[in-house]
């Protein structure tokens, strides 16, 4: 009953977001704050609908309803309770309805909070949020209903996939997802832009707060990806430049560049054109994401399964909304007001050389995500474009953003002092110059492109702090004025010296991982024991353990270092009994910022006795690749919460509609 | 500066396309050399016989553990084959399998070929799905018209199809 319901509403959903379309479509042409109005409410109650649907699946999963086909292919009674709420949105169905919640869900609040945006921008936003949600609703509805009932219902479920039950996992996705679909709203304001004509200062302060939301949401979401490939793949690694990896990078990367971009169009209204551009490019990035993903045209570690029908959907979808805003921004963009000029040195040219840079950066990485596809298409052949393919390709522009990134912020508006620049910026090029030469110095073996990329890191944490100590003047003043100005820094400020402390932290932390990690594989007896860097790791034991749906051999290892004991850690190998498959669960020893990190793998019979694969990896600043993004999704709240953006929530309420 | 353009505007625009042609292309050429050296071809035993890499070269190899050919070592060192419908090569391999890893299952190995032509992997890959099939292997097995379908059929249309990783 539930169920039906559950479908039910989510056939209505789709009804309301074509009314919504209607209704502010129709409030626009005619002026009417009535209609317009009720486009509005159809949005709420569009939202509704999504989240009813959403809680019936919900539920069927919670109570293991076998009799809903979803459920019955993604669930199993012997799940624990997170990972029965997990599996709502585990599969292709599921986590298609998550995009729809989140589609609408963003929806009705730009609906709600767009009372300051300019009636028809409003009307015309509301309308193209509409249109996509109908869409995306259609496609769920028709296509990937995850609510239809099975006839002959199995007693029990096939289970998640067990390498999805994982707590970083459970909550990714919904992370991820309203990243994603967050552009969708930056999307629906550059269209209605585009309609109306019109883009001000006012329209980039409207994009900025829900760029910056979908950015912050975006990078958590991504994080929790890389940490759960890091520590449930036991690979050892946290990025592998895979297909789907890369389809949630570049919305992102694109994000960043609009983040820039923007607060060059609300600051000096320069650049109106290639804002909007960014705005259209982020989301169409998120679909192409979703189309990647779900298509199965490109073979992934984490695609999801095979189904030409749905891919093929997808790029209809994909191809004829972004197709249709592109060809409006061809046919509009020249009307819009070319902003301020500004000199070659000015804190606008250094957020169009960002962009320029970002945009190569993201280019690259498209192309060799896309590659393999374009090749087949062409050749027949199949190939694979590996890491070295992006390192090659994406590191120097990357690397070359990051050089310029402290200088950024320090430029004057209009024109800039270069000079002034460099005079206030020799601090942090001597701290990072000790960062590199104390790398080359202390860490051996000895790498010199590593201790770059580490004094890089420095560079950008050392710019962060400069930045700050100049605005408010420390050192120069008496404590208490110091501290007076930076409690009057706005939050915005704070948020972007947050963000890029948190690029410099991630750098450290990517760059003295990837030069300086460790590998050891060994087969180990009971008591045997395998050297990794300095330290030295035993395997007391291996016992066999029972989980909640899953037999497992647990290791007891110990790692000592120059005999004295650092830490024990349990790694296991985990045979889960619903689909037969096998996982490991890697034990982490963390020292510092850095892991050693190690995985039980096969058993080996045969030989004297019995031998376990052991492999272990010794991750130095593994920690930093994590906490950096965290910083920086950190920034991107303080931002959020800038007096400057909340201003429209206030006139709110002054104005009850 | 004569030479450069009167117009502000034009001036402007000549700086910028002065910055982003170089970028464009860097990009392009790194790009085209980063092609070169990194991407590796995809064959199935039969296909690597036809086109004969030579030793040494990256490739991928594709296709179905043969039944029964797998040997594990104590030393963690393995053995197995890789075939397709016309040939099977052997394949050495030391590190840690997959944990889908199986006999009659689709995988594919990165590596090389020896003078002697064993295959020696440095990667193993099958992916998570118990239903996976690598994208290569099947669409090179079904044109050779050894398609055995997705593994455990499913039990009704539109059941069990989309099970896998979200991104």
């Amino acid at each position: 009953m539930i169920v039906e319901a559950g479908a039910f509403a989510l056939i209505l959903a789709l009804g309301l977001s074509i009314v919504q379309v209607a209704l502010s479509v129709a409030g626009r042409l005619r002026r009417s704050a009535a209609l317009a109005g009720a486009g509005e409410g159809a949005a709420l109650a569009a939202f509704i609908a999504v989240a009813t649907a959403f809680a019936a699946l919900m539920h069927a999963f919670v109570v293991s309803d076998f009799s809903v086909a979803n459920v019955a292919a993604n669930s199993h009674t012997e799940k624990p309770l997170l990972y029965r709420v997990a599996g709502t949105w585990g599969s292709h169905e599921g986590s298609m309805l998550l995009w729809c919640l989140a589609l609408t869900g963003f929806g009705a609040a730009a609906a709600g909070l767009g009372r300051t945006l300019p009636r028809g921008i409003r009307s015309m936003t509301v309308a193209t949020q509409g249109v996509l949600g109908s869409v995306f609703l259609a496609y769920t509805v028709f296509a990937s209903n995850p609510l239809l009932r099975v006839i002959a219902p199995p007693v029990e479920g096939r289970s998640l996939n067990p390498l999805l039950q994982d707590p970083a996992l459970a909550v990714h996705p919904p992370f991820l997802y309203a990243g994603y679909v967050g552009m969708s709203v930056v999307f629906s304001l550059a269209v209605a832009a585009l309609i109306e004509g019109r883009i001000d200062a006012a329209w980039s302060r409207w994009v900025r707060p829900w760029a910056l939301a979908a950015w912050s949401l975006l990078t958590v979401g991504i994080t929790l990806g890389a940490f759960w490939a890091y520590y449930e793949l036991g690979w050892g690694g946290w990025w592998f430049w895979d297909p789907v990896e890369n389809a949630s990078f570049m919305p992102w990367l694109i994000a960043t560049a609009l983040l820039h971009s923007a607060v060059v169009t609300e600051k000096r209204g320069a650049l109106a054109g290639w804002t909007v551009f960014l705005a259209l490019a982020a989301f169409t990035f998120s679909m192409l994401g979703a189309f990647l993903v779900r298509s199965g045209v490109l073979t992934s570690v984490h695609a999801f399964a095979v189904d030409p029908t749905r891919g093929v959907l997808l790029l209809i979808i994909l191809g004829v909304t972004s197709g249709l805003a592109f060809t409006l921004f061809a046919w509009r963009a020249p009307s819009l007001a070319q902003g301020g000029l500004f000199a070659p040195i000015s804190r606008e040219s250094a957020l169009v050389l960002n962009n320029i840079l970002l945009a190569a950066a993201t280019m690259t990485v498209l192309l060799g995500t896309l590659y393999p596809l374009i090749r087949e298409a062409m050749t027949g052949e199949s190939i694979s474009v590996g890491p070295p393919f992006f390192s090659l390709t994406f590191v120097p522009f990357m690397a070359a953003l990051l050089v310029l990134v402290p200088a950024g912020p320090l430029l004057a508006w209009k024109r800039g002092d270069a000079r002034g620049v460099v005079q206030r910026l020799w601090v942090a090029v001597l701290i990072a110059a000790g960062v590199a030469l104390l790398t080359v110095a202390l860490v051996s073996p000895r790498k010199a492109l590593g201790a770059v990329g580490v004094g890089l890191g420095g560079w950008l944490v050392a710019g962060a702090v400069t930045e700050i100590v100049e605005r408010t003047r420390a050192f120069r003043v008496p404590a208490a004025e110091t501290w007076r100005r930076m409690t009057g820094l706005p939050r915005g400020a704070w948020g972007m010296t947050l963000a890029h402390l948190g690029l410099g932290v991630f750098v450290m932390g990517a760059v003295f991982e990837t030069a300086w990690k460790v590998e050891a594989a060994e087969a180990l007896q009971q008591g045997g024991a395998l050297n990794i860097g300095a330290y030295h790791v035993t395997l007391d034991g291996v016992r066999p353990v029972a989980g909640p749906n899953y037999d497992a051999d647990q290791a007891t290892m110990t790692v000592t270092r120059d005999g004295r004991p650092i830490c024990q850690v349990k790694p296991e190998r985990r045979l889960y009994t619903a689909g037969g498959q096998t996982t490991s669960e890697v034990g982490i020893c963390y020292r510092g910022a850095s892991h050693i990190y190690l995985v039980l793998g096969e058993r080996r019979d045969g030989g004297a006795a019995t031998a376990w694969l052991v492999r272990a990896y010794w991750n130095p600043w593994a920690s930093l690749i994590f906490l950096g993004p965290v910083i920086m999704a950190l920034g991107g709240l303080v931002s959020l919460s800038d007096r400057r953006l909340r201003m429209g929530v206030g006139r709110r309420r002054e104005q009850p509609a | 500066m004569s030479f450069l353009p009167k117009s502000r505007k034009a001036r402007t625009r000549l700086l910028l396309f002065s910055v982003i042609a170089p970028v464009v292309v860097v990009a392009i050429g790194l790009a085209l050399w980063g092609m070169r050296g990194s991407i590796s071809l995809f064959y199935t035993p039969s296909q690597a016989a036809a086109a004969k890499p030579r030793p040494g070269q990256s490739i991928q190899l594709g296709g179905l553990v043969t039944t029964g050919s797998v040997v594990k070592h104590p030393d963690g060192l393995v053995e197995f084959n890789v075939q397709d419908r016309i040939s099977a090569d052997h394949v050495v391999f030391q590190g840690t399998l997959p944990d889908l890893f199986r006999e009659g299952q689709g995988i594919v190995a990165e590596g090389t070929y020896r003078g002697d032509g064993v295959f020696v992997a440095s990667r193993v890959l099958a992916k998570h799905d118990e239903k996976y099939m690598p994208k290569e292997v099947a669409d090179a097995l079904k044109k050779q018209g050894d398609w055995r379908g997705d593994g455990q059929a499913p039990a009704s249309p539109g059941y069990g199809v989309g099970k896998g990783g979200p991104t």
